[in-house]
Parts: C-alpha cells; structure tokens; sequence
C-alpha cells in the first residue's frame, strides 16, 4: 500500500495575488487519501480562495500543485490540458458549495440532477441511471417519491443533500466543500454532518472543507490549518489544535467560540 | 514518593516531560502545569495518578493521547517491538497511534448528532479492526454490562442524563481492546454498582496485557483499580529543584 503514503494533493508556495493585495501568501498544503483536512479562518482570510486554488477553479499566481491519479501517477495540475483537467474534475473530484443553487442545476429535476453526472462519465442505460439516481437520493434521506422535483422547490437542506448526491454518485476520490453547512438551520446541519461524516468514512474519501465553525473542523476533520491574513498561522491535529491552540490568533479563535 | 522512571519492559515511558500553556491574550502569561514527569507503566498494570485537582493529572493524560503538546521530555509507546516517541509523531502518526495502541476514556461524551448509542460504540470497536457483526456484538454486551436500559441503545446520547452519557462513553473507551489504556476519572458520575463493572472492565483490559494509566478520585475505587499509584505533586513546576 505505498500509495497510501502519498498525498493525493500537495501544493507547495501557493500565492495568489489580487492586484498588491495578497489572498493566498506561500501555501504548503498536502492531503492524503482518506483524510479531511478543515481550513478555518474568519472572512477574508483567503481560505476560499485558497480552496479555489487547490480545486483549480482559480489560478494561482505562484506555487506548484500536484495531484496524484487513480493509477498513482503524479499530475501538474498546472499545467494539465483544459481538457484533461474538466475530465478530472468530473471523473476523481466533487465540489461542494455553500449555495446550492451553483452546485445544482435549478430547472433539472432532482433525479437528473444526479442521472447527468453518470452520463458525463459515460453511462448510457436510462434505465439504470435513473436506478442509481434513486439510490443515492435514498442515500442522503431524499424520499424516492421526489425524484422529478425541482430542487428549487426543495428546502436548504434537501438541496444540501442532492447537491451531495449529485457528487458522489461518481464516486469522487477528492471532495472540496465549502461552508457545507453555512446558512442552514442548526437542526438541518446536524443531520447534513452526519450524513458526510458517514459518507467520508465509508468512501475513504479525502475531503478540503472551509468553515469558520470549529464545531464543523471538530466533527469531521482529522487535520486543521487556521487561516489568517492569507497565511496559515498553525497547522495540526484538529483536536491538538482546538484544545491546545499554540499561535496567538488560534487562541482569539478557539476561545473567541461558546464551545466547540 | 514513587513515579521512578526505571520500569523494566514497560509499554509507556514518559520522560522528563514538561508542560506549560502560554495565554497570548493575556499578555503572553505563562500557566506553569507539569515539570520533570517521568514514570512508566508495564503491561498488565494499572496505575493511578493522584494529587489534587489542578495539579496536571488531566493534562498529563492528555499529552500522552497527543492531545495537548509537550514543550520538552518524551513520551514514548510500544509499538510493533519499538518505541514511537508521540511528542514528535505527526498528526497522521498520532492517529495511527490512537487506532492502534492509545485507547483513551475521557470523563465527558462527545455526542454526535444523530447517531445512536449502540452505532456510536459500535464504531468505536469497528475503529480497533473488529468486523462490523462483532463489534456490534461486543456494543450490545458491553451497554448491558454498564446496566443501560436497552430502549435506550437505539437512541443518539444527546437527551441521556450524565451518568447515562458517562456509560456510552466508557463502553466507547473499552469496546476494542488496546495495549495502552487512559482514564480520565471513568466513574465519575456513576453509582456504586456501574462503579464495579467499570472496575471488572479495567481489570479485563489488565489480565490481558493493557498497560493502564487513570485518575480515580474515588480512593475505594482507586485502591479496587490501580496496582500502583504516583503522586503527580512531585511534578508541579519548581518542586524538582526542592526535592
């Protein structure tokens, strides 16, 4: 299992620069298979734009970004042909977002929200896309009977899950969410945490999560960087780093929470 | 006064281990908690920290979990014939440590939502590599052990009273077997008759090799559990230079 010993994604002095402004000043990050790593920060941070640049939905300005493929061969997403790097995105990779409604396509019902995820990679039996579909939307607790709904007619949370659906049915090897729970009832949120805790687990999934809640890094994070000023201040075992904060911000962080 | 370093074929060592928080919003005071920590603890034994609270006991426990860091001295565990020092394994390292030698029962439960108490032990068991029908076998036996009615196992812990959660907890700390246990005050919070099958528990882990390191604030308890017991004022910061 030498390949568990690699990282899927490790990026090396990643910065990106707005102008004289700096978003993201000389990141190192790896992350391994299996593994969640939480980016936690307040806004403005840059940890958003930091997972924009791991999930190559940005360009960096410097730094290097290498991702490891299913077969184990090293990719320079860099410089990765447009093509090659849609392909990825589709076949290996999941994206997360806070809104829904850019995650989902709201005019699709829900079942062909998740079906076009299949088609994409190749599946062609309507009959057995449409079965998959309802498998995952069973998954995340959508009943089966809202397999044509819109999801513009779905609740925050409903739309959370299909969203999530809508990316694992590819089986992705690596999930970058952001704010996953941000904007949702407290209620719905615990039921949206223990479905990707679940979820994360049993895939092995290796997962990029952005959240200012240190309740959400603590649930579902092995690891933790806290983000500031579009540096990284301290990095570390997310319960080490939340119970023994060393750096003078992640103390204002930590302690700044009721109780994480 | 006891806490001697010098054990023979122990499974945790820590050496000279020494501890301090500094309060950056406070000015960058310095909060003193352990010096000079060194003892071991063999397998098979159980050894009971003791000393008043706010001496460290909690903190001690937890730096051996990787939990809190450690500003100088090591800790070192029994792994696969060697030893692997915590206090410089990296965070990947110290969960492979957690999953394979550290067990650790802390006197709160962490409750997640939604999952019931008998999944929640479940997994833990599941996490020491037991196959999912044993582990859920080993959650069952060891919930009527600890006397927690059975309406309750399919129910998440976040409604349960403390000794209930207390319970779920140490059946969590004790579903898979590890060769390095810590306690952190386990039967706080329980009556007399959970108290003794808490103790029953710690006395299997003992007969079968564990090395145990736990903190009893019941002394009829503690002399029932430990085999041995070190008095952590001996590591209040400045005390080593005066002893």
């Amino acid at each position: 299992m030498t390949g568990e010993e690699s990282p899927i994604l490790s990026a090396q002095g990643l910065s990106k620069f707005y102008g004289s402004r700096v978003a993201c000043d000389n990141i190192d990050i790896e992350i391994y298979p299996g593994e969640v790593l939480a980016i936690a920060g307040e806004s403005g941070s840059g940890k958003s734009t930091l997972l924009n640049l791991l999930s190559t939905q940005a360009e960096p300005s410097s730094g290097t970004l290498v991702y490891r493929g299913r077969d184990g061969s090293p990719i320079d997403l860099r410089t990765l042909p447009e093509a090659r790097r849609r392909h990825l995105l589709r076949t290996e990779w999941g994206f997360v977002r806070q809104d829904a409604r850019d995650g989902l396509r709201m005019n699709v019902s829900a079942g062909g929200n998740v079906g076009e995820r299949l088609m994409a990679i190749g599946w062609r039996n309507y009959a057995a896309i449409r079965e998959e579909a309802s498998g995952w939307l069973q998954r995340v607790e959508i009943e089966t009977g809202r397999i044509d709904d819109k999801p513009d007619v779905f609740s925050g949370g409903m739309r959370q899950r299909l969203q999530i659906a809508r990316n694992m049915v590819t089986k992705p090897r690596l999930v970058f969410m952001d704010e996953p729970t941000g904007g949702l009832d407290v209620s719905v949120q615990a039921r949206l945490l223990d479905l990707l805790r679940g979820l994360v687990a049993e895939h092995r999934l290796a997962a990029v999560i952005v959240t200012h809640d240190l309740a959400v890094a603590r649930l579902l994070s092995h690891r933790i960087s806290i983000m500031k000023d579009g540096q990284i201040v301290e990095t570390g075992l997310t319960d080490q780093v939340l119970d023994d904060p060393a750096h003078p911000y992640s103390q204002l962080l930590v302690s700044s929470v009721l109780q994480v | 006064m006891n806490g001697g370093a010098k054990t023979g074929a122990g499974v945790l060592r820590l050496e000279n281990v020494e501890k301090t928080f500094v309060l950056h919003l406070r000015g960058g005071a310095r909060l003193p908690v352990v010096a000079g920590v060194s003892l071991g603890v063999d397998a098979g034994e159980c050894v009971a920290l003791d000393g008043p609270s706010g001496t460290g006991k909690s903190s001690i426990l937890k730096m051996i979990f990787g939990n809190y860091r450690v500003d100088c001295g090591q800790i070192l565990l029994r792994e696969n014939g060697g030893w692997t020092d915590i206090t410089t394994s990296g965070p990947r390292d110290i969960l492979r440590l957690r999953r394979n030698v550290l067990g650790y029962v802390s006197q709160f439960l962490r409750v997640i939502p939604r999952v019931s108490c008998l999944d929640l032990v479940a997994a833990s068991a599941r996490e020491g590599g037991m196959p999912a029908p044993a582990a859920l076998e080993r959650a069952r036996e060891l919930l009527s052990r600890l006397n927690l009615p059975e309406r309750l196992w399919g129910l998440p812990p976040a409604t349960f009273s403390g000794g209930e959660q207390q319970r779920v907890n140490i059946a969590c700390g004790f579903a898979s077997y590890r060769p390095v246990m810590l306690l952190d005050e386990p039967t706080a919070s329980l009556d007399v008759a959970n108290s003794g099958a808490v103790i029953d528990l710690i006395n299997e882990c003992k007969s079968r090799g564990s090395a145990i390191l736990g903190i009893f604030h019941d002394p009829q308890i503690r002399a029932r559990a430990a085999s041995r017991i070190v008095d952590v004022r001996a590591f209040a910061q400045g005390s080593q230079q005066h002893a």
